[in-house]
Parts: structure tokens; sequence; C-alpha cells
């Protein structure tokens, strides 16, 4: 089922957004139930430089926990600068600074005495690529448990049955974990990928561009997948589709040449945003 | 049409010029292999594999303790050579820095082209002098530092070649670096590692200026590591310049040994490389 928005927005143009509902999900009501929540990441005048390059500036914004929350934008506009400053994935980047702050779960990324380890075990990531390690698929999901410290063969077991399980792949490889990463399907690596990220029970899951490099039955199946992912965790999730981030998302946000243009309910950003930049690239006149 | 012509028959030639070149090359090395295994392979048998050399005149003799002592020597050059070359080429790979990796490579290639007879005198003048006796130390440390330059620039490539999504995945998962370098990238490039130890210790095996005064040679079997050490380089070596014809038989088959043992290395490097990870 869909449902047919009609625009009023431009007097200039009549094109009609369609918001598939068909992954039928309450998207307002859930989504005005997080404003009343604290916030699980918080981004305050955020800005990230790569030496003198601005990669992101003065991004304020707050990211609500349990809910989906789309990043979009057009390429280059810092939607992935963004998203990997959170677990400081950008640290590998030489001569990248930062001015503003971040929060996650009420602790400032960026702080000094803050232990990189546990911030990434608590906040997950998912690659654009999938990246399995040339290992067997039990190794791979059981890859961040046994850095932790645990040897204990019973407990890995029931980690990774129940990470594989919360990333629906449990019963396509349970016959035989010990196989190679490598031989799976494209979409069956990005969920691994995802397993491999829930093993250490993240409270956030960022994710670059999912399913980008995945076919569009392989794309339905991770959609869905986050639609179940929703209720436990809190997703980030940076994309070029712009129906994906319909279809998947509570909240959105409009990123443009490194700037937040608007950051807002999906339903609003699509059906009637509040900046002209927002509206033209959403009815595609840019980007 | 002249010009056509022109460049239609420089082609031709250079072409064959190339062609003729790699059959030489390709020449030579059969017909060391040839020459190798008709002169050799004939005083091959079981004796060689497990006897002492007998006097001259008695037959019946061997080899036993020059591929045994190789095999010590070998073993020791890899117990130094490996561990440093391995962990350098970690460090080079992974750890950033401009002026002192910079610095490590060009010392470890200047490294790689001393003439091995200098090497052999190093290792002479810190150890031979110092114990006043001939050792399988001394030899072996000599190869270790011949096996050094190798196993850095040959490991620091390979680890190159793994793809930075990997270390991206691994540290995103909470890995320290270290961990990520241990558990992620040095297993995804163990097949080349592996390979380039292969290849190193095929080098070094045939070198036998450093062994000159350094291992020296025994006659007999070396106990330990602490005496003079018997290896197929230098015996070949003793043999092919002595005076008795019985002798010389005796360094053709240790020649064709040792090329058997620098030839199985070589294969095992390609064996490891191409080997097929069963997909199930």
């Amino acid at each position: 089922m869909q449902i047919t928005v009609p625009h009023r927005m431009s007097q200039k143009s009549q094109i009609q957004t369609v918001i598939p509902t068909s992954r039928k999900r309450q998207m307002d009501t859930r989504a005005t139930n997080g404003t009343r929540e604290r916030a699980i990441i918080r981004s305050q005048n955020f800005s990230l430089y790569y030496g003198s390059k601005v990669g992101v500036k003065n991004i304020t914004m707050d990211i609500y926990p349990n809910s989906v929350t789309a990043i979009i934008g057009p390429s280059g506009c810092g939607k992935s600068t963004f998203l990997r400053s959170i677990n400081r994935m950008n640290d590998l980047i030489p001569h990248v600074h930062h001015e503003g702050r971040l929060e996650v779960a009420g602790q400032d990324v960026y702080d000094k005495r803050t232990n990189l380890v546990n911030l990434r075990q608590e906040v997950g990531m998912v690659f654009q690529k999938p990246n399995p390690f040339p290992k067997s698929i039990f190794d791979n999901v059981a890859y961040a448990p046994s850095l932790q410290g645990i040897r204990n063969k019973g407990e890995l077991q029931h980690i990774v049955e129940q990470s594989l399980r919360a990333a629906a792949l449990w019963d396509e490889v349970k016959d035989d974990l010990r196989k190679s990463a490598l031989a799976l399907s494209g979409g069956q690596q990005q969920r691994l990928c995802i397993a491999r990220a829930l093993a250490t029970k993240p409270r956030v899951l960022l994710m670059d561009e999912p399913c980008s490099a995945l076919d569009p039955i392989a794309t339905g199946r991770i959609e869905d997948l986050m639609g179940q992912l929703e209720s436990s965790y809190t997703i980030v999730i940076v994309t070029h589709n712009m129906q994906q981030a319909a279809r998947v998302s509570d909240r959105a946000a409009f990123f443009c040449l490194g700037a937040l243009i608007e950051y807002d309910l999906t339903s609003k950003i699509f059906s009637n945003p509040s900046k002209k930049e927002t509206e033209d690239y959403v009815t595609g006149r840019f980007g | 049409m002249a010009r056509l012509a022109l460049r239609k028959s420089v082609n031709a030639v250079m072409f064959s010029l190339t062609f003729l070149c790699t059959v030489a090359c390709l020449g030579v090395l059969f017909f060391i292999l040839g020459y190798l295994f008709w002169n050799g392979g004939r005083d091959l048998n079981w004796n060689f594999f497990t006897k002492l050399p007998a006097p001259v005149g008695e037959s019946g003799g061997g080899m036993a303790n020059a591929i045994v002592g190789s095999g010590k020597l070998l073993l020791i050059a890899s117990a130094i050579g490996l561990p440093i070359g391995i962990l350098g080429g970690i460090y080079l790979a992974e750890y950033r820095g401009k002026t002192f990796p910079f610095i490590v490579r060009y010392a470890t290639d200047l490294l790689n082209g001393v003439p091995s007879i200098i090497i052999g005198i190093f290792a002479y003048t810190l150890i031979v002098l110092k114990v006043k006796h001939f050792s399988a130390w001394a030899g072996g440390f000599a190869l270790g530092i011949m096996m050094i330059p190798i196993a850095l620039r040959s490991t620091e490539e390979f680890l190159r070649q793994v793809p930075s999504s990997l270390r991206e995945a691994s540290l995103a998962l909470g890995a320290t670096q270290w961990q990520m370098i241990l558990t992620a990238v040095v297993p995804a490039a163990l097949r080349g590692i592996v390979a380039g130890i292969m290849l190193d210790l095929a080098r070094v095996a045939g070198e036998t200026a450093p062994l000159l005064f350094t291992s020296f040679g025994n006659r007999f079997w070396s106990e330990g590591f602490d005496k003079p050490t018997a290896s197929l380089p230098v015996m070949i070596f003793t043999y092919a310049i002595g005076p008795y014809e019985d002798w010389h038989r005796q360094a053709w088959a240790a020649a064709f040994v040792l090329l058997a043992m620098v030839f199985f290395f070589n294969l095992a490097a390609r064996g490891v490389m191409s080997w097929r990870r069963a997909q199930t």
C-alpha cells in the first residue's frame, strides 16, 4: 500500500512524493515519543576538519534511542564524516581535528579520558562494502567477544548464535559455521558484518550506506532487519537512497556541503520540509 | 608505405631478440640442472645421506654431517633473522611516520647489498675472535643477518596488500592497534609472509663465503652448536678444489642436493601462495 502525498509547497511544481508504507511502522507516534526521551547521541556545534578542509561544520542535532535516524544528502556533504566521528573512526585520517562537542550516552567522545575500545564496543559500525575477515563465519562473529577476553567455548557459541539470529542469518548458516565467510553472497556477508557488530551488544549501530553494494532483494532484507533491530538498538544510517530513508527511518537529517540543513521527523522532511534546499533535494531538483 | 615496413621489421627483430634472450635464460638454467644431475646424480645413494665422509680412497662415505650442519645453521639463522625481519616489516607497514621509516627502509636495502663475505668478517670479529673458536652460532648469526632485509621487505609488502577495509573493520569492533595487527592483518597476509620466509631460506641456504670463517667446516659430527660445523656449500668448496677425483664426484652430488634444497624452498613458496583455500 502506498500513500501519495501531493505537494503544495511551491507553485512552480506539482511533484508528488511517494512514501511507501509497506513496511508498516508507526513512524509519527514513535518519533514523537522520542522527543520526550533523553538523546543518546548529542552533537553540539560539532565541526570536523581534514587539515584545512571542512568536513562538517556546526552540526547540532540529537539522536534518540531505539529509533532509526537517516542522514541524507548529496555526495561529499559530510554525511559519512559525521557518522564516522561518532565512533572516532576519523582518527585514522592524518591531520584531522575537531571543534565542538559530540556526546554518546552523556560521555564526550573526544574527551582525553574516553576509552576508544569501550566506545567502539558501545557504538558498532557497518560499512558500505561488506568486509568480513577471511576467517570462518564463527570466527568472524566471535572476533569482538574474544578480543574482550571471553575464552569459554560455550559462551562464545551462545553469543555467536544470538548475534546471527539477531541479524537474521542464523537459519542460513547454522549447518556449517566453519565455512569461510568469503563464500557467502554479498547480502549474507553484509548481514554477517551486522551480526559481527551486534556481538559486542552495542547501544548504537552506525550504518554507512549498508545496502549500496547489494542487490534489491538483499537490500530489502536488510531494511526489514533494521525494522526488527530498532526495538533494541539505536540505528543511524547514512544513505544516498532517499526512498530507502523514507522507508526505514523515523527521523531524517539533511546535510549539504558540510552543514546540517534540516533535521526532523521523516514524514515531515519528505512531505513538508521547512527549508528550500531540503525541498529541492527530496524532490530531485539537485543531488 | 616504407615507414610501415620499417616499423614492422623493427617489431619483428625486437620480438625475435627478446625471445632469444628468454630462451638463453631458460637454457642456462636447464643446462646447470642437467649438468648437475648428470654428474651428481650417479653418486647419490643412501650412504650419501647417512654416512660421514670417508678417508680418500675408501668408498661408502657420505655427507650426512654437512646436510645436518646446514640444517642447524638455517635453524639459528631463522631464529635470529626472521623475528627481527618480520617485526620490522610489521612496524614499517602499520605505524605512521616519515623520517624514521625512510631511514629503516634505506638501511635495510643497503644491508641487503653488503657482500656476504663482509658479513662473514663481521660475524668472525664479533663472535669467533671473542670465543677463540669456530661455531655454528657464528655461522648462523652471519646467515641470520643476511635474512633480515628480505624478511623485512617481503613482510612489509604483503602487509601493505591487505586492504584497509579489514583494518577498519577490526578497529570498529574495539581492537587496539596491536590486536588489529595480530588478529586481523597478519592472518590475512600470512600466506605471503610464509612464502617470503621460504624464499629467504632459499637465498641463504647456498651462501658459502660467510661460512668459511665462522662455522668453518668439520669432517665429523659436531655436537651442539658450539663447535665448527660442516655445511653443504663449504663441503662443496673444499671438495671441488681438492685434488681427488673421488672428492670431485662427491662435490657434484652435494651440489645437486643443495640445488634440490633451494628448489624445494622456491616451490614451497609458490605452493603456499597459490594454495586454494577449501571453500567448505
